[in-house]
């Protein structure tokens, strides 16, 4: 299996999900520039966090004109795992591959801390190896996490599933529902706040994100039967 | 943005005559110098290039002297103070860059900008070494948390360090943040930044290579930081709020293009030299290469690129527009460079040559506009022995009896006023608003002794920490001096490292009051003493003066960054408690030292007497005792005592997990002064009851002195003094607050 871990101006958790994917999973991965103009070579596209673009203007609204977004486009059109993370959530969100938006947390404050998280849906690619409703200990970095959608998107993300994660407790930001993590009606598009890559190892305090990670690599294993298995 | 042009310069006459040179803090004897080196009288442009080259902040006239006393070599140091940053050898060809600097007087005036490019600066510290920087810290003092004006420059500090932090993607992962009356309307503001670097990637600030191009990248030089360094090298006052110009406005974006660009250029192999435009932008960098290879620079001041129309040679160089880089190349590699400065969206201009002839020339609109020696600027400063003056406080204080107070009864409740002073109350109000995980290596997060950064790739990792009591310093500059680099070093043993060296960040007063340059000389004294004794060498730092407010000078604040190296990730120990049934020890002797201490001030509303005395040789035992145990794996929890004494140590064990622990300390001393106490060379362990016999042995084989004091467990915090509670409550009435104490305040 193959990973992008696509690198905007500004990106700085590229490095993390990198590492992340080779520490769980150790499969192929490459660092993708933003102005790559074919993703046809992989399997899953995992945007990370950061600032791109320096949030300026708005956070993920330059980032969603690069290049490399209309590949990510396609490859979510042709039912390639999307992962966005952080600030590749709300990159996400402005490329109009998620519905709703990200905006400033209800603190006005950056909060960095580890949440609990709650698994709405464990049938995404991205996370079948939880278990449904299973708690686990993720951090969040970020001022602007608070997911906001009106009445009717929520509607239709509890319809059909599409709420991912939400916080366990104290919801950090102010998210409508308690939203930390959806997916598109697909299944194969997901964002979150949270980041799972920094929770890949008991060094660093959790490592309750790697499932993320095996999860994505079963789901492709699964969809390309076991003869891809390596 | 159309700003209005600026009036006519002065003339060379008008300057001399009219004594302009003294609003640049120019004495008169030093403007004669400057005719003397120059030969004739200097034009503005070169008069205000000399001021900023020859102010605190770039030349350490007043400080030079003492910072001659500092050991500044040792087995691991790689390269000591004079360039960008220090470097320390850590093994298998890595090495550990690190500073600090300060930008006191910037965030005085404007918080969040000022503090945002005190990180940024020493970033650009960090990675012009071509070391990628790793970790960022920070070491804050505030005014008391009560006015509105506080409030307001505390808030607006912390955002302005998060917003550049994070934005830049390097984890703020420790600090330390302090509040007293003392610095009332002069804040401090520390910023210290870590690197890694392979031994073969190290970089020097030169221009070698007569004839070779210079060339600049990053953003247009506009007209912001106009005589920042100056300004930092004056005392605060009225006045100081119509200064705002000269405080620069930051841009982490830019600089996270300038880094990667950077070391991705000094990967390549064709830089020869590089330097950030810090203090003094272009002035400072430009000299400061050309001195360092004894060569001389031309620059063609039109090449530079301008962010407003009609910028003066003056304007341009004195400019402190940030996140800028000034490196040297040979001709032939122009192309790579500049591919590789596109690449990331950035343009490098070519805007100078280095020359032989030892001097700096500078070129505007088809004439040269200044031409000054470059030994003139950089060495030829004039260096100052300050008149010092043992202060009458320090005297009166002598015979102050710190016991004579009427004894506390109620320590529950002076122990919750102690965890509840903002000095010692928890910080995650601050450190929650820091990104102090990205790059996945963090191991120990922040609100322990001592953040911890893993190497990826090896098995080791790297232990941090700031420290200084300016009480202490304040009341005995010596002994404070010595305590500052003792408890860093403490801080990292408890974290399960061996310290390496320190970087210091000398805060102090006006040092033309010789009461204040005696507080430099004495705590200068002790910490030179503290590092030969400790091994570990001052590798670079910082000098920020004349931090004065309208009450006077603030309390002496020499901040020590301390860096330690933990060989196996295994041996990484962090303060709380870990387990029911673990036993509690208390290594050290405690005296009745309540002089310059927390309980002192928090419960009897005074500063006074004489700080904890220390020997540094029971110091180093310690040190070794307990580095020991830690690495032969006896150790669940190790803790050092410091503000709030042995039952804020015990408190903040209990913190972690909400484990609570019951003990007994048997002392000879009155309860109050033995449990709040801060005598030094004190550190809290617990362990597990199976490693108790062990641990024992080994300390009483090291010559260490330890009680056995209790065990872990239960929700209440249960302290006794000869058998006698003295302390009771659930634990979470103290972690309230302990935890609530600075949220409340800020709300």
């Amino acid at each position: 299996m193959k990973f992008a871990v696509i690198v905007f101006p500004g990106s700085n958790c590229d490095l993390d999900m990198y590492n992340a994917v080779v520490d769980t999973v150790g499969e192929q991965v490459d660092y993708v520039w933003h102005t790559a103009t074919d993703l046809s070579g992989y399997d899953a596209i995992l945007v990370p966090g950061g600032f791109s673009y320096g949030d300026y203007l708005r956070c993920g609204a330059i980032a969603q004109l690069a290049p490399v977004m209309n590949e990510v486009r396609k490859a979510a059109a042709e039912g390639k795992f999307v992962l966005g993370v952080c600030n590749g959530f709300q990159v996400l969100t402005e490329a109009g591959l998620l519905p709703g938006a990200l905006i400033r947390n209800n603190s006005l404050k950056f909060r960095c801390h580890p949440v609990g998280l709650r698994v709405e849906n464990a049938n995404t690619a991205f996370t079948r190896d939880y278990e449904q409703g299973e708690v686990v200990t993720i951090p969040i970095a970020h001022g602007e996490g608070n997911y906001y959608c009106d009445e009717e998107t929520l509607a239709g993300l509890k319809a059909n599933g599409q709420i991912v994660f939400t916080y366990d407790g104290a919801n950090p930001n102010g998210s409508v529902a308690g939203i930390a993590g959806i997916s598109n009606e697909a299944g194969n598009v997901v964002g979150m706040m949270p980041h799972p890559e920094r929770a890949v190892s008991e060094l660093l305090g959790s490592a309750d994100g790697a499932k993320m990670f095996t999860s994505v690599l079963n789901a492709w294993r699964e969809r390309n039967g076991a003869a891809s298995t390596r | 943005m159309a700003q209005q042009a600026p009036a006519k310069e002065p003339t060379v006459q008008q300057i001399a005559e009219q004594k302009i040179y003294k609003q640049f803090g120019v004495s008169d004897s030093e403007f004669e110098l400057i005719c003397g080196f120059l030969g004739r009288q200097p034009n503005y442009t070169e008069i205000g290039v000399f001021s900023v080259m020859w102010s605190e902040h770039c030349a350490y006239k007043n400080s030079k002297p003492l910072l001659r006393r500092f050991p500044t070599s040792g087995p691991r140091v790689l390269m000591g103070p004079g360039e960008g940053a220090g470097i320390v050898d850590i093994g298998d060809k890595q090495a550990v860059v690190f500073k600090i600097e300060s930008h006191n007087h910037p965030s005085a005036v404007e918080p969040y900008q000022g503090a945002a490019t005190g990180v940024g600066g020493i970033i650009r510290d960090i990675f012009s070494m071509g070391s990628r920087p790793i970790a960022l810290l920070n070491s804050l003092r505030f005014g008391k948390l009560e006015s509105d004006r506080v409030k307001y420059l505390f808030e607006h500090v912390v955002s302005g360090i998060a917003g550049y932090g994070n934005c830049i993607g390097i984890p703020t992962v420790a600090g330390e943040v302090m509040f007293d009356e003392a610095y009332e309307g002069n804040p401090l503001v520390n910023a210290m930044c870590v690197g890694l670097i392979d031994h073969d990637k190290i970089q020097r600030g030169v221009a070698k290579g007569v004839g070779n191009p210079v060339f600049y990248v990053g953003p247009a030089t506009g007209r912001d930081g106009i005589h920042g360094a100056t300004f930092a090298s004056e005392d605060l006052t009225a006045e100081s709020e119509a200064k705002r110009s000269a405080v620069q406005v930051g841009d982490p974006f830019m600089e996270k293009l300038v880094m990667e660009a950077t070391l991705e250029l000094i990967d390549s192999g064709i830089v020869l030299g590089i330097q950030d435009m810090g203090a003094a932008g272009l002035t400072c960098s430009s000299a400061e290469m050309a001195s360092k290879a004894g060569n001389g620079m031309e620059l063609y001041l039109d090449e530079v690129p301008q962010r407003e129309e009609g910028m003066t040679a003056y304007e341009m160089m004195l400019s402190e527009s940030q996140e800028r880089m000034l490196f040297v190349t040979e001709p032939h590699h122009e192309a790579q460079a500049k591919a590789i400065f596109e690449r990331w969206g950035l343009h490098c201009a070519k805007v100078g040559k280095v020359t032989d002839d030892g001097r700096l020339r500078l070129f505007h609109q088809g004439e040269e506009v200044a031409d000054m020696p470059v030994k003139a600027l950089v060495d030829d400063c004039p260096v100052y022995d300050k008149p010092s003056k043992v202060p009458d406080y320090y005297l009166k204080n002598g015979s102050i009896d710190t016991n004579r107070y009427e004894q506390v009864i109620d320590l529950t409740d002076a122990l919750k006023k102690v965890l509840g002073s903002p000095s010692l109350a928890s910080k995650e109000w601050v450190y929650s608003q820091y990104d102090y995980q990205v790059r996945t290596s963090t191991a120990v997060v922040p609100g322990s002794d001592a953040a911890v950064v893993a190497i990826r790739g090896t098995r080791k990792a790297l232990a941090m920490t700031t420290d200084c009591n300016g009480r202490y310093v304040y009341l005995d500059p010596e002994v404070g001096g010595r305590i500052a680099v003792a408890e860093a070093a403490r801080n990292i043993v408890c974290s399960g490292g061996e310290p390496l060296a320190i970087t210091d960040n000398l805060n102090f007063g006006s040092p033309e009051k010789p009461e204040v340059f005696w507080q430099m000389e004495k705590s200068v004294d002790g910490m030179a003493e503290a590092c030969r004794f400790l091994d570990t060498p001052v590798i670079g730092g910082n000098v920020s003066l004349y931090n004065e407010n309208a009450k006077g000078a603030i309390y002496p604040t020499p901040v020590v960054g301390m860096v330690g190296l933990i060989t196996d990730i295994d041996h990484i120990t962090t303060q709380e408690f870990k387990a029911e049934g673990d036993v509690i020890y208390l290594l050290g002797e405690t005296k009745a030292e309540i002089g310059g201490s927390e309980f002192q001030y928090a419960v009897h509303g005074l500063t006074e007497g004489r700080p904890p005395v220390i020997d540094l040789a029971v110091e180093k035992a310690l040190h070794g005792a307990v580095l020991g145990a830690i690495r032969q794996g006896l150790v669940a929890s190790a803790h050092d005592l410091s503000e709030g004494g042995l039952a804020a140590a015990v408190a903040e064990a209990t913190f972690g997990r909400g484990l609570g622990a019951e003990v007994d300390f048997a002392t000879h001393l009155r309860p109050d002064l033995a449990l709040f106490s801060e005598s030094q060379s004190r550190i809290l362990l617990s362990v597990k009851p199976e490693h108790a016999g062990a641990l024992e042995a080994w300390l009483a084989e090291q010559g260490v002195p330890a009680q056995k004091l209790g065990v872990v467990g239960g929700e209440e915090l249960v302290i006794a003094v000869n058998g006698h509670t003295a302390i009771q409550a659930p634990v979470n009435e103290f972690r309230t607050e302990w935890k609530e104490a600075i949220p409340c305040r800020m709300q």
